[in-house]
């Protein structure tokens, strides 16, 4: 027991390593790096052992009574009992809770602590493992950067925020990490923010995320408002008792589904995350694929009663959740086929997996769901450094895949074969970690009854390997062009000073890059494997899944596996992979090509193209008619009011005391006044020539003499009061 | 209760606040010392609502001091790109514009 409780070490101790950087960073021999990553090895080790006690306990049975349930028993609310019958109804396995009083205001206790459950462990574990073999990669990713201590500090803090938050026992500590990772997703996307667009990039998606976090108050503020609690457990409870009215749960769930599609990329505020890809390589890997935008995710998750109830779920048919999610599987893909960054490429194809995730939350497929969060975290980590790698000894830190790469399998075979488990994985191939999770997904969304979403499911799989199919296809093989020719741009970049003047040529990439990317392809090879439906292993569902009771609804059980069922996926992934195979040897191969050039030459194509290349013009849509359009106006209107109506009241004012005045000054002032005006004023230009020496516009000595007044002011206070 | 020891530290905050904003030159360190002052007086509301009970308007007072910090904060940080803008340089003793 003793990782679970010091589990909160997990958090803490990324959080001490931050300050520990920022502080004293700069003066230790590897510029603070060596901090960070200790500290997120003991991270990785708390986790561990947190998993391995945490899954002991499951396999014990359900532990003892908590306090937190002898509390909620104690209320006496009458859990209404859902449809039984399953007999292979799992027991509700009661989560470890410790809350510690964080601060109180106003008899309202406001508590810290940890939530461990499953869902919890598997975020902790995953989060630890990628954050750790991500500093070991930037160590050489970014030798020699002008803000190398800052750097890590910012990942590692953004470690500490994720981890606080998956830990998170109540809301409000939610909110918390919630909050931390996008402060840090800001500072880094902005790393090199000397060039503007990566600053301008770092607003976007700072901004963006924002616009969904106001639904994250506001859902918290909603479920605190009617239960009465902050508190995670205590929330999952009353949404399943039955007691909240429905129109409450369904408000609350709009407001964080907002939250959810803010942070997760979710159509259609997902135009952030392609934009996020201007951080260094490293970021990307960890914030904007593995971690950070699956918070959003975990919202769902952790509040799946909520979601349950408000979009009743468990009813069929379709509901916002599934919905959104679809949506973006497909438009996402659509978009990931036109990009020429090969990080665009993986952001998409990230922003189109997470729409997977919400579209298996959105179809009663908790399990499935939490468990690409698992998988995908693995291969798209591998990716995305794997891409990293390629412009790190291969391109010469261009991520351009039609100018800069090709042709690069020969030059980088761990970074090749790596790149190609992953994206394997990713494709859903058969026996790799992607084809169990995501298959998963699709079969319980036929299973449940959302056939329509499968369809999308099974559309999204095949358009996931085409695109992939070309990413590699366009950085692997074929010619190699421009930098990874050798042919080396002029202009260096922004980070080009990165200090390995001597890396001529594409060449594979030293140990600290290629052992992270091996480890990482080894994840994305066995993970499936803890619940690899067609061998009956399910060790995951176990692990995992709550069981139904009364804090986690009773989910439909899965469908038994079948190789038929899962036929329609393998054939369309099959099928992705030669037909983008075939249009992509057409398209790029060489200039005598048959399809080379096509978006030019067809009217509709063309059309098509510039529609996607432009993203749908969303970003047209908000920055020019939703932005431009509030400003406008908002500014005329407030004009109007201010030259028509406030100036008029002000002018006729005006006119009356002018005529006022006139004939003030003519009796009044002249023969009254001015005569003793002259006289005070002579006594205070006398006074003034005394005291202008203190008037020597130094606001500083201003300041103390202000202080020293009031400190004067304080003590004849102190004198005279107490007297 | 701690009631002394939060003061001393309020005091503490003060004297270092009052330090920077006569002491230092750069506008930013200035501004900083600020936020140092506000927050000693922060701590001294906060202490006394604690003392009284856990009176909410001590908290309720110190968020607004919070919410005008950070407004003064942004018109100041304001102002000093304005000065650095116009004279490379944001220390102070070199403005003496106000000199009557």
């Amino acid at each position: 027991m003793w990782f679970l409780e010091h589990s909160w070490l997990i958090p803490v101790v990324p959080a001490v390593g931050f300050f520990l950087i920022i502080l004293f960073g700069k003066k230790m021999p590897m510029k603070g790096s060596e901090v960070g990553i200790a500290s997120m090895l003991t991270s990785l080790v708390v986790a561990g052992g947190t998993a391995y006690e945490w899954i002991q306990r499951v396999d014990d049975g359900a532990g003892g009574e908590s306090t937190s349930a002898r509390f909620f028993g104690a209320l006496g609310r009458a859990v209404v009992p859902r449809a039984e019958g399953t007999a292979e109804a799992k027991p509700f396995v009661e989560p470890f809770i410790k809350t510690w009083n964080w601060w109180q205001s106003g008899g309202t206790k406001f508590t810290i602590g940890m939530h461990i459950d499953g869902l919890s462990v598997t975020l902790l574990v995953v989060v630890a493992f990628i954050s750790t073999l991500v500093q070991i990669y930037s160590l050489e990713y970014l030798r020699g950067d002008r803000r190398y201590t800052h750097f890590f500090a910012a990942l590692t803090l953004f470690s500490a925020g994720m981890l606080t938050m998956v830990l998170a026992e109540g809301l409000v500590q939610f909110l918390l990490g919630w909050e931390i990772m996008g402060l840090c997703s800001f500072m880094l996307i902005g790393h090199w923010w000397e060039d503007g667009y990566n600053s301008r990039s770092a607003l976007k998606a700072f901004f963006t995320v924002r616009t969904g976090d106001v639904g994250l108050l506001i859902g918290i503020a909603i479920l605190y408002f009617q239960s009465g609690t902050f508190s995670i457990q205590g929330i999952s409870e009353w949404a399943l008792s039955g007691e909240p009215s429905h129109l409450v749960l369904l408000m609350a769930s709009i407001a964080l589904l907002v939250a959810i599609i803010g942070k997760s990329g979710q159509f259609p505020l997902h135009t952030w995350l392609p934009d996020a890809m201007a951080g260094p390589t490293p970021v990307s890997s960890l914030l904007h694929s593995s971690t950070m935008v699956v918070a959003g995710i975990f919202l769902g998750a952790r509040l799946y009663p909520v979601f349950w109830e408000g979009f009743s779920i468990h009813n069929g048919g379709a509901n916002p959740m599934a919905i959104i999610g679809g949506i973006t599987i497909v438009i996402a893909a659509l978009l990931a086929f036109v990009q020429v960054d090969i990080k665009k490429v993986l952001a998409y194809s990230t922003v189109s997996q997470l729409g997977y995730m919400l579209m298996g939350l959105g179809v009663g497929a908790w399990t499935p769901a939490v468990f690409h969060i698992f998988t995908h975290a693995f291969f798209k980590a591998c990716l995305f450094l794997g891409a990293g790698s390629v412009a790190h000894s291969g391109s010469h830190h261009s991520f351009d895949m039609k100018k800069d790469m090709g042709g690069l399998r020969k030059k980088m075979p761990i970074t090749f074969a790596t790149f190609i488990i992953s994206t394997a994985a990713l494709a859903g191939v058969p026996f790799l970690a992607g084809f169990f999770s995501k298959d998963e997904i699709i079969a319980s969304a036929g299973h449940n009854g959302y056939k329509t979403f499968m369809y999308i499911g099974l559309a999204g799989a095949f358009m996931t390997t085409a695109y992939m199919t070309r990413c590699v296809y366009l950085t692997f093989f074929g010619e190699a062009r421009g930098a990874a020719a050798g042919v080396h741009h002029e202009e260096h970049d922004v980070h080009a000073d990165a200090g390995h003047g001597d890396a001529h040529g594409p060449h594979e990439s030293p140990l600290l890059i290629t052992v992270p990317l091996i480890l990482l392809s080894i994840g994305a090879i066995f993970a499936g494997y803890l619940n690899a439906a067609p061998f009956h292993w399910e060790k995951f569902t176990e692990w995992v899944e709550p069981g139904a009771g009364k804090f986690f609804p009773e989910l439909v059980a899965p469908e038994k596996f079948t190789w038929v069922g899962a036929l329609p996926s393998i054939v369309l992934v099959a099928l992705g992979f030669v037909a983008a195979l075939f249009v992509c040897r057409a398209l790029y191969a060489e200039k005598r090509a048959p399809f080379y050039g096509l978006t030019q030459r067809s009217m509709p194509l063309r059309v098509g193209y510039t529609f996607l290349w432009n993203k749908y013009y969303l970003d047209h849509l908000y920055e020019k008619v939703i932005v431009a359009g509030l400003i406008g106006p908002v500014a005329k209107a407030a004009y109007w009011v201010h030259m028509n109506i406030l100036d008029g009241f002000v002018d006729l004012v005006g006119k009356f005391f002018a005529a006022f005045g006139k004939w003030t000054y003519k009796y009044v002032d002249q023969g009254v006044i001015d005569a003793s005006v002259n006289g005070a004023g002579r006594g205070a230009s006398g006074a003034g020539g005394g005291l202008s020496f203190i008037q020597n516009g130094k606001i500083q000595q201003y300041a103390a003499i202000l202080f020293g007044a009031a400190a004067l002011g304080a003590l004849a206070l102190v004198i005279f009061v107490q007297a | 209760m701690l009631l002394n020891e939060f003061l001393l530290l309020g005091a503490a905050l003060f004297c270092i606040g009052v330090y920077g904003v006569i002491a230092r030159k750069n506008g930013v360190m200035v501004l900083m010392s600020i936020e140092l002052i506000l927050n000693s007086v922060n701590i001294n509301l906060l202490a006394f609502s604690l003392r009284n009970g856990g009176d909410v308007g001590g908290h309720v007072f110190a968020l607004y001091v919070i919410a005008v910090g950070a407004a003064e904060v942004a018109v100041g940080l304001a102002i000093v790109l304005l000065i650095y803008r116009n004279r490379r340089s944001i220390a102070l003793d070199e403005m003496s514009e106000m000199k009557g």
